[in-house]
């Protein structure tokens, strides 16, 4: 298989502060990854990185054989990367329905005179889209659900509609920021199911951050582990588990210790 | 009918033909607060542009007044364009050189510069055009409808074709906006933009492009307004945007900053206070009036009566 996403020599420092250090990172196609880590790792400013919201400070990064450092989230979404947020982003005063066309936006070709005066051939790209779009609601199940505002939505369904909202833009790489914080058990269960389902239907890559372990070593092909913005870790679930600078970081020394201890 | 109810409702009128050209004014601030929570203090002076710049037009080619045949249905229409399009253009040159740069700056700094921009404007303007008041000719026939069109006697009141022009130029200005922002994709946009612009270049929505757009489509509504005044008015002088744009900026946060529907309806309120008090009160209160509704609204109720929004809102 060969890599969607990579990342070579990586470092974004906000003035003193570096937040991702020097980060190698290799991402295959269709596979299913997580990044893990403590708060303040770096997790996420390494997804802001790879969306363009960030310029890295050094380094560079390729998605699908291009160099994408520096350009704009709105191209890289063209390019064909999809995102959601830690804190669930919705337009919400508008509809369902309404942020999965949205979504679809960058692909309609309608110009601004095309979108005023809406000629047969606008409608029926209009119509497509419509369609499709209704498609992906039933397809993260939420059908029914379509003309209501996405506020009104119950926080499940505000993360499916998230996922499909990515979608929209007929993503290669979906990344997902912890897709399942706030979930109760069976959510999270739903969540991880439909994550592994995203890939398999649809051939995506998928790239996690995620703080359930239980989700993480459920679905993911390879973990990723950053500390001070620096990987400490990386490889299968079950080595990740074995890692002792793993287990040194999230429980500390002491920790460490008493578990050789029992050994 | 009486005289006092002729005059009340001459009043009522007056206030609308006042509320249809603040709404046009009052679009802008809203749509530009919308997007980037940005109150463009130079937003009334497009309004003045685009009574200058018509003026200059109409002058160039040596129309002759009144308009008459194909002046009035061909050149018109084209000379509303050629306005919409340079105010248009001349409000996204503002927000490139004055407003980007600022575009992550602590909100206070953009807002100092549009007060900047306003009185660079303001100066320009008076080195342009002079700074005294200025005769915009008759331009448009004026025909007295209940007179001389519809045979009626009333004592006083009065409207005329002009009236019929005003309306008929800012109603579908205002309805066809409302209609862009709510059914297109573009308008679409811009609304995901006013929500949350990270999320909204994340499904590929290009933000300064739709931020642009929103400069350009309020800048054109002003100019528009500002040569509807014009023919409708035939007077004003280089700070007229000022106070025009102070009383649409309280229109629009009557109705709820950000709020697309809220301008419009703030803007009716507002012209009629206006008409109410220069007519019951004198037209020295009437300001008074109108300011005391914008800081009454400013300390009880901030959100306006439409509700404000962080965003543009479709109700």
């Amino acid at each position: 298989m060969a890599a969607l996403l990579e990342a070579r020599g990586v470092s974004k420092s906000f003035g003193g502060l570096i937040a991702v250090d020097t980060l190698d990172f290799v991402l295959e196609e269709q596979a299913i990854a997580s990044i893990i880590g403590p708060n303040g790792a770096g997790k996420t400013t390494f997804f802001n990185v790879v969306t363009g919201f960030y310029k890295p400070s050094t380094g560079n990064v390729l998605f699908d054989k291009h160099d994408i450092g520096g350009r704009k989230p709105n191209q890289l979404t063209r390019l064909g990367i999809g995102r959601t947020f830690q804190t669930i982003r919705l337009f919400n005063n508008m509809t369902v329905l309404e942020n999965v066309l949205v979504g679809m936006h960058h692909r309609l070709h309608a110009s601004f005179f095309g979108a005023v005066f809406q000629p047969p051939r606008v409608r029926r790209e209009e119509e497509e889209a419509t369609r499709e779009a209704m498609g992906l609601l039933d397809y993260v199940g939420l059908k029914g659900h379509e003309w209501d505002f996405a506020k009104n939505l119950p926080y499940g369904l505000q993360r499916r509609l998230e996922i499909a909202r990515a979608l929209g833009t007929n993503p290669k790489l979906l990344l997902l920021d912890e897709p399942t914080a706030g979930m109760n058990p069976n959510e999270t269960q739903d969540m991880t199911l439909f994550i592994r389902k995203l890939r398999d239907d649809r051939g995506l890559t998928i790239l996690l951050i995620e703080h359930d372990m239980h989700v993480v070593m459920g679905i993911s092909d390879t973990v990723t582990v950053l500390d001070y913005g620096k990987k400490i870790a990386e490889g299968t679930p079950g080595e990740i588990q074995r890692d002792e600078r793993v287990i040194e970081a999230y429980l500390g020394r002491r920790a460490l210790e008493m578990l050789k201890h029992d050994d | 009918m009486s005289l006092e109810l002729e005059l009340f409702i001459q009043q009522v009128f007056n206030g609308l033909t006042i509320g249809a050209y603040l709404g046009l004014i009052a679009l802008g601030y809203t749509m530009v607060y919308g997007i980037i929570e940005l109150i463009n203090f130079a937003h009334g002076d497009l309004f003045a542009f685009g009574f200058f710049i018509s003026l200059t037009i109409f002058t160039a080619l040596g129309i002759p007044r009144p308009l008459e045949g194909f002046n009035l249905i061909v050149v018109l229409p084209l000379i509303f364009v050629v306005t919409m399009l340079l105010s248009g253009g001349l409000n996204v040159l503002i927000d490139r050189v004055a407003y980007k740069p600022l575009r992550n700056a602590p909100r206070l700094a953009p807002l100092i510069t549009a007060v900047g921009m306003s009185f660079a404007l303001e100066a320009l303007f008076a080195i342009w055009q002079g700074p005294s008041q200025i005769n915009y000719p008759r331009y448009f026939p004026q025909i007295d409808i209940l007179r001389d069109w519809m045979g009626l006697e009333p004592q006083l009141l009065f409207i005329t074709t002009k009236d019929l022009f005003l309306f008929g130029v800012t109603i579908p200005l205002m309805v066809g906006l409302t209609l862009f922002v709510d059914r297109t994709k573009l308008g679409k946009a811009m609304r995901a933009a006013a929500q949350d612009r990270e999320a909204a270049s994340m499904v590929g929505i290009n933000v300064d492009r739709i931020i642009a757009t929103t400069f350009f489509v309020g800048g054109a509504l002003a100019g528009a307004a500002g040569l509807v005044w014009g023919l409708y008015i035939n007077s004003g002088r280089f700070l007229m945007g000022f106070e025009a744009g102070l009383m649409a900026f309280t229109a629009a946060v009557l109705g709820g900053i950000g709020n697309i529907r809220g301008a419009v309806l703030g803007a009716f309120i507002i012209g009629l206070l206006k008409a109410m008090g220069d007519q019951y009160i004198g037209g020295a209160w009437s300001r008074i009036i109108i300011f005391a509704v914008l800081i009454l609204l400013l300390v009880f109720r901030p959100s306006g009566i439409l509700g404000s929004t962080q965003s543009i809102e479709k109700v």
